[in-house]
């Protein structure tokens, strides 16, 4: 056959390796009669192009030919998370290499976790130890993972050391005593603060880049739906666990508390990350789906909170919880409005789903400005505490996000700001969280006194 | 005159596996003999004959291997195995309990409807 007919074949097969419903082996098949085709028209008179485009034509409409075989073969419609080779048989040994790093990655996270046993700990009697360092176990190797995959620099690996060094001097030089509040609130910030730099990991072939830290929100959300899924069926591993041993008069409960909890939660951090990596283009992102079905769930309960509010005409009753209540509460709008952000074609006009998340924000930002003058009027009566500064300060910083992303959600309900702005904002701010976490670990504890 | 969409599909199974009973083939012979058998009549399409060889050898009723043919190119031949002459015995019972029924419904009435013949 000639040349021309040859780059006319390779197009073809190129045009129709993209349909998912058609693999390799179809494609080939297909071909195999395409050229069938083709041989018998030439045989009968016709010039090679000419037998060529009768043949295609005679093939039918490539969606009609994709739908029937999908109608066969509906599993391929269902992306599969391929760990090690591809369907084909072929082993990619770049993806043998990244399980092995993962493999190394979660047994170090596991084992970090028992390490603190060789210097006399105790899971068990050092609790305090044991919650203030809990992110040092797993995160920097989860940050490892990260970097390693992304090749980072030699100057974002330094500073990653660095980060981590700082947080693990925060978690144990500080005299907090077991009972201070400064140890629960470096064992919440200290994680939330290592997590950023876990983020500078995921960003380091890319620092400046904003959709790049968009990428890492959108991780982020990801990796918590893993983690809890990862959870859930480490539960019911540790109910079969208790059953089954049980059953022969064997008691599980030391492995369980002292391995296979503690060391299946580091590893855990680990996988998770890696699965997010791995399945980023082959799983449709479970967070903005969440989002949607969730945003009029809160914006309802939000409204009618409001209204009730106004109706009863009764004051919050601004009790030690509520500040932290409201705290996660601004929490959740946020990330509801993150995620959809993180899903949302950035060039569509703004529609209902826009208009209906700026009503979302604004309640979320009018019970909480009620909350604040509550608390603030409770704290220069009472004087403060490292939590409720803690929490003021983080309610500040919420609302300082929210207030100005509701200002740009109007502006892109009226069509006069673009999404991009609002998109900036978010990921210029991540910063903010991180400066702030650092500074109820590294700060706080002095300033109140080990309190 | 085409035979019915319907009809054709019905009428799928128990084609290719009395062809593959004649002899080993792969699909554009198997889709050629089709036409010749019907004189053209039977409208098979790709999207038919493929889905439905990899549904018989989902079942069983087919084997498949890779014979290299001139140069690089590889094809891919399909062959009948025991539960599928097995099936086409079966298919072939039902098929001639339908035609028989057929038959004796239309004896003596040879109009030209049953033959398509144009008027």
């Amino acid at each position: 056959m000639s040349e021309g007919l040859e780059a006319q074949f390779a197009q073809w097969r190129s045009y129709v390796q993209r349909r998912k419903e058609l693999r390799g082996t179809d494609v080939e098949e297909l071909e195999d009669h395409l050229r069938g085709s083709v041989e018998e028209l030439v045989a009968a008179g016709l010039r090679d192009d000419e037998a060529f485009l009768v043949a295609v034509k005679r093939m039918g409409s490539l969606d009609e030919l994709s739908r029937e075989f999908a109608r066969e073969h509906s599993e391929r419609l269902w992306k599969q998370l391929v760990l090690t080779g591809d369907v084909d048989g072929a082993a990619d040994p770049g993806k043998r290499r990244e399980l092995v790093a993962l493999v190394a990655c979660a047994v170090g996270a596991a084992l970090s976790v028992k390490l603190p046993e060789v210097f006399g700990l105790d899971l068990d009697r050092d609790g305090a130890f044991y919650a203030t360092n809990a992110s040092l176990f797993a995160l920097p190797w989860l940050a490892g993972f990260l970097a390693w995959r992304r090749r980072a620099g030699a100057a974002v690996i330094g500073v990653l050391v660095g980060l981590f060094a700082v947080g693990a001097v925060a978690a144990n030089v500080y005299p907090l005593a077991e009972t201070s509040m400064s140890v629960v609130l470096t064992s919440i910030h200290l994680p939330i603060a290592l997590w950023f730099a876990v983020g500078l990991a995921y960003v380091s072939d890319d620092l400046r880049s904003p959709r790049r830290r968009m990428d890492f929100v959108r991780f982020t959300g990801e990796w918590f739906v893993y983690y809890v899924l990862i959870g859930l069926g480490g539960g019911v591993l540790i109910a079969f666990v208790f059953g089954t041993f049980e059953a022969i008069g064997t008691s599980p409960e030391t492995f369980v508390s002292q391995w296979l909890a503690p060391c299946g939660a580091a590893a855990a951090v680990v996988v998770a990350g890696w699965l997010v990596e791995a399945k980023q283009s082959v799983v449709e992102n479970i967070a903005p789906v969440l989002t949607r079905l969730f945003t009029p769930l809160f914006t309802a309960v939000l409204l009618g909170f409001l209204i009730t509010l106004v109706v009863t005409t009764s004051g919050i009753d601004v009790e030690r919880e509520a500040l932290i209540l409201f705290d996660l509460l601004l929490v959740v709008v946020l990330g509801l409005l993150l995620y959809s952000i993180s899903a949302r074609d950035p060039l569509a006009p703004a529609g209902l789903f826009d208009k209906l998340q700026l009503a979302l924000v604004v309640s979320a930002l009018l019970i909480d400005v009620l909350v604040l003058l509550e608390i603030t009027g409770r704290i220069s009566e009472y004087g403060t505490t490292p939590n409720k500064a803690a929490a003021l300060g983080e309610n500040v910083i919420l609302l300082a996000n929210l207030a100005w992303s509701a200002w740009l959600l109007l502006g892109q309900v009226r069509r006069k700001t673009p999404f991009a702005a609002l998109e900036r904002w978010q990921t210029n701010y991540l910063p903010v969280y991180a400066g702030w976490a650092w500074v109820v670990v590294l700060i706080f504890p002095p300033i109140f006194g080990y309190r | 005159m085409k035979v019915a969409k319907d009809l054709v599909a019905a009428s799928a199974t128990p084609m290719v596996l009395g062809i593959l009973a004649e002899a080993d083939s792969y699909g554009y012979a198997i889709l050629r003999r089709i036409n010749e058998l019907s004189g053209g009549e039977l409208d098979w399409t790709e999207g038919l004959l493929y889905p439905l060889l990899h549904r018989l050898e989902r079942l069983g009723h087919v084997e498949s291997s890779w014979q290299s043919v001139a140069g690089e190119r590889r094809r891919k031949y399909y062959r009948i195995t025991d539960s599928g002459l097995a099936e086409l015995a079966e298919q072939r019972r039902q098929w001639d309990t339908v035609v028989g029924a057929l038959k004796e419904i239309w004896r003596g009435d040879s109009q030209a409807v049953v033959l398509g013949v144009p008027g």
